[in-house]
């Protein structure tokens, strides 16, 4: 159950028009201090509290966030259901161990809807309906054993069902003002009373009915803006903004059992085109901490041409990445080289670092190519030198020991590229093993490459 | 000896000359029984630099490694190159036995940038080996590789001129190479376990074709830095 926390020094109320009146449905600490309640009307409220700023309650957005906030979720578990307007419902029996443990996952639940601005009561419960019950009456607890929640449960006001206010004003006046006072009533006459649904409501809650909920599914492509408080002059001051959408998104990509390979970082400016920063990994990832790394060495080598008031975060294509912890089992060094061939790119630029492979061409320059991945099958011929010179030197004075040879290359004729050539071993003075070849149309001489 | 010596000699960080064949854990065979004889533990040193002085290119220097990189190649770990003085052919590398999918080459534009990128490579313990042609050195630079080498347990391999064998290092193995009638003569100049005083001769694989040439030699030599 989660509401946000606004951070308005000012007293603040959120209102919202029922029958012709508006009712204040939410206030900030500075508004209740003056006297402000929940559910007293704005004119009411406006007269206790000096300066009183009012907001509008605005359904979409909220709806809005709490969809944010089940992307979020799915960082802990695929099966994320919303309780609209205000409750996310997770099923966690099934990853606790990933999350090493209850403890841990609730300890990082809460500082990741803190870090984002939200405050949240937070219950835990053999039955989601009972989880939620427990969060609407604020009792922080994880309860696992099913006796001991229906112990619990039996406390609490009747009030905290999900029944129309004539059910729950009836069920006062038969005398029943808890959940354990319900659950002591006779079942047939209560539901000859105040319908099925309490009944399969209170049964929902302590696992006496199996519970079919839907679950969230994320959209198809993810993109999040972020309005910035004050404009950013300072690429790498951007990242701290940019840290808060890396963890909504690590969550869709779980959902969608998904990877990214390139991510956008749009900056919006004043009056300006948008400035977009390209991230490429080595390989599809969902791991935020290794997005934040790439994000932070690309920030730090970005200028900015002008002030950003809203950061975008885009994932243009979203890949499949097969199981849900795949992060888990890859091998380290192999996740390792990728994190360094994206660092040594950043720096370098993206065509100085590159892999080596064979193409089918006679011509020894054209018999190999840079390829921006590892090169694949090649073609091994030992009658090449391990290094071979960008450009063929010209041949001048002195001798040359020819130790072996000739092997004539003819080609490229159909291309414009074509040579006639007699390639040879030959030694130099120095005992350096050079090949080198004789131009059949000019007759000069030139070395190659160099048997290193 | 008394006991508060023997608990000093005790410390990972300090070896004795006579202690030459225990001091490297799991070295790299190099191939060439002839030099794992004169190495600290029987091959290249892992996690430390080893440097190799040569005045002129084409002696053999890369056919002296390509037994232990094709033997790398075969684990996982990248082969990665930096800033190398001309192209690593790949036909003549796959005849060598190296796996090209293990291969990356990395040509920064600045020398600084060479030192980092020769850092990044040995410290992420994502490479086998690191063979890194780089300018500029000195002592501050070289001590930076030798402790990312360690951290990262990777083989880095620096390729020198012959001139920077008088200069100090803190390379854990240094070779001198030059080229001899019967293969490439290796001087240890420095090793972990005290000093060598033969160069020790290796028969390298033949360069090239064997297919003997009847034309006369050419008047010609290189223009070649």
């Amino acid at each position: 159950m989660i509401s946000r926390g606004a951070a308005v020094p000012d007293p603040l109320a959120v209102v919202e028009k029922q029958g012709g009146r508006s009712w204040v449905v939410a206030c900030n600490d500075t508004a209740e201090a003056c006297g402000v309640r929940v559910d007293m009307t704005a004119l009411a409220a406006q007269a206790l509290a000096d300066g009183l700023i009012v907001r509008k309650r605005d359904a979409s957005a909220e709806h809005e966030s709490l969809a944010g906030l089940a992307v979020w979720a799915g960082r802990f578990t695929p099966s994320v259901s919303l309780e609209p307007p205000h409750g996310l419902l997770l099923e966690i029996s099934t990853c606790l161990s990933l999350h090493r443990g209850l403890a841990n996952l609730l300890k990082q639940a809460r500082s990741g809807i803190n870090e984002m601005g939200y405050a949240a009561m937070m219950a835990c419960a053999p039955t989601s309906h009972g989880a939620w019950i427990l969060a609407k009456a604020g009792i922080e607890k994880a309860v696992r054993d099913p006796a001991r929640l229906e112990n619990i449960i039996a406390a609490l006001p009747v009030a905290l069902l999900d029944q129309p206010p004539a059910v729950l004003e009836g069920l006062e006046r038969v005398g029943a003002h808890t959940l354990g006072d319900c659950l002591r009533l006779p079942r047939g006459g209560m539901a000859r009373r105040f319908g099925q649904a309490l009944l399969d409501e209170l049964d929902l809650a302590l696992g006496r009915l199996p519970e079919a909920r839907a679950f969230f599914m994320p959209p198809a492509s993810f993109e999040r803006s972020l309005e910035l408080p004050a404009p950013v002059h300072d690429a790498e001051a951007l990242q701290f903004a940019a840290r808060r959408l890396l963890p909504e998104l690590e969550g869709f990509l779980v959902l969608r059992q998904a990877g990214v390979q390139q991510l956008e970082l749009v900056c919006r400016h004043e009056r300006r085109d948008n400035t977009v920063i390209k991230l490429g990994f080595a390989k599809p990832t969902r791991d935020a901490g290794r997005m934040q790394l790439l994000l932070r060495e690309t920030l730090g080598r970005t200028r900015l041409e002008a002030p950003v008031h809203t950061l975008v975060l885009r994932a243009p294509v979203v890949l499949p990445l097969s199981a849900s912890s795949a992060d888990l089992f890859q091998k380290t060094r192999e996740a390792d080289g990728d994190l360094l061939l994206e660092r040594l790119r950043i720096r370098l630029g993206k065509d100085a670092v590159y892999g080596i492979d064979t193409a089918a061409d006679h011509r020894p320059e054209r018999a190999w190519r840079p390829c921006p991945e590892q090169g694949g099958a090649a073609t091994a011929n030992r009658h090449r030198p391990l290094w071979l010179l960008p450009k063929p030197l010209p041949c001048h004075d002195g001798r040359l020991k020819l130790m072996s040879g000739p092997e004539r290359i003819e080609s490229g004729w159909w291309d414009g590229g074509d040579v006639a050539r007699d390639y040879y071993v030959a030694e130099d003075r120095n005992g350096a093993q050079l090949w080198v070849y004789c131009d059949r149309a000019s007759g000069e001489w030139y070395v190659h490459g160099v048997f290193a | 000896m008394n006991s508060s010596l023997e608990s000093v000699l005790q410390h990972p960080g300090i070896w004795r000359g006579s202690q030459r064949a225990q001091t490297a854990e799991n070295a790299l065979p190099t191939g060439f029984a002839a030099l794992d004889e004169v190495l600290p533990g029987g091959g290249w040193p892992r996690g430390a630099l080893t440097e190799v002085l040569l005045a002129r290119q084409g002696i053999g220097e890369l056919r002296l490694l390509t037994p232990s990189l094709a033997r790398l190649s075969e684990a996982d770990g990248w082969l990665a190159w930096v800033a190398p003085p001309y192209v690593p052919y790949a036909a003549a590398l796959a005849a060598a036995g190296i796996d090209l999918k293990r291969l990356v080459v990395a040509k920064p534009q600045s020398a600084a940038d060479a030192w980092w990128t020769a850092e990044q490579a040995l410290r992420s313990g994502a490479c086998g080996a690191l063979l890194a042609w780089l300018r500029a050195a000195d002592e501050r630079r070289m001590r930076r590789l030798q402790l990312a080498a360690e951290t990262g347990h990777t083989w880095g391999v620096l390729f020198r001129h012959a001139r920077a064998a008088q200069e100090r290092s803190p390379a854990a193995l240094r070779l001198l190479l030059e080229p001899s009638a019967e293969g490439l003569a290796v001087s240890i100049l420095k090793r972990r376990g005290g000093p060598v005083s033969q160069p020790v001769v290796v028969a390298l694989p033949q360069a090239g074709a064997i297919r003997r040439t009847r034309r006369a030699a050419p008047a010609l030599s290189l223009v070649h830095s």
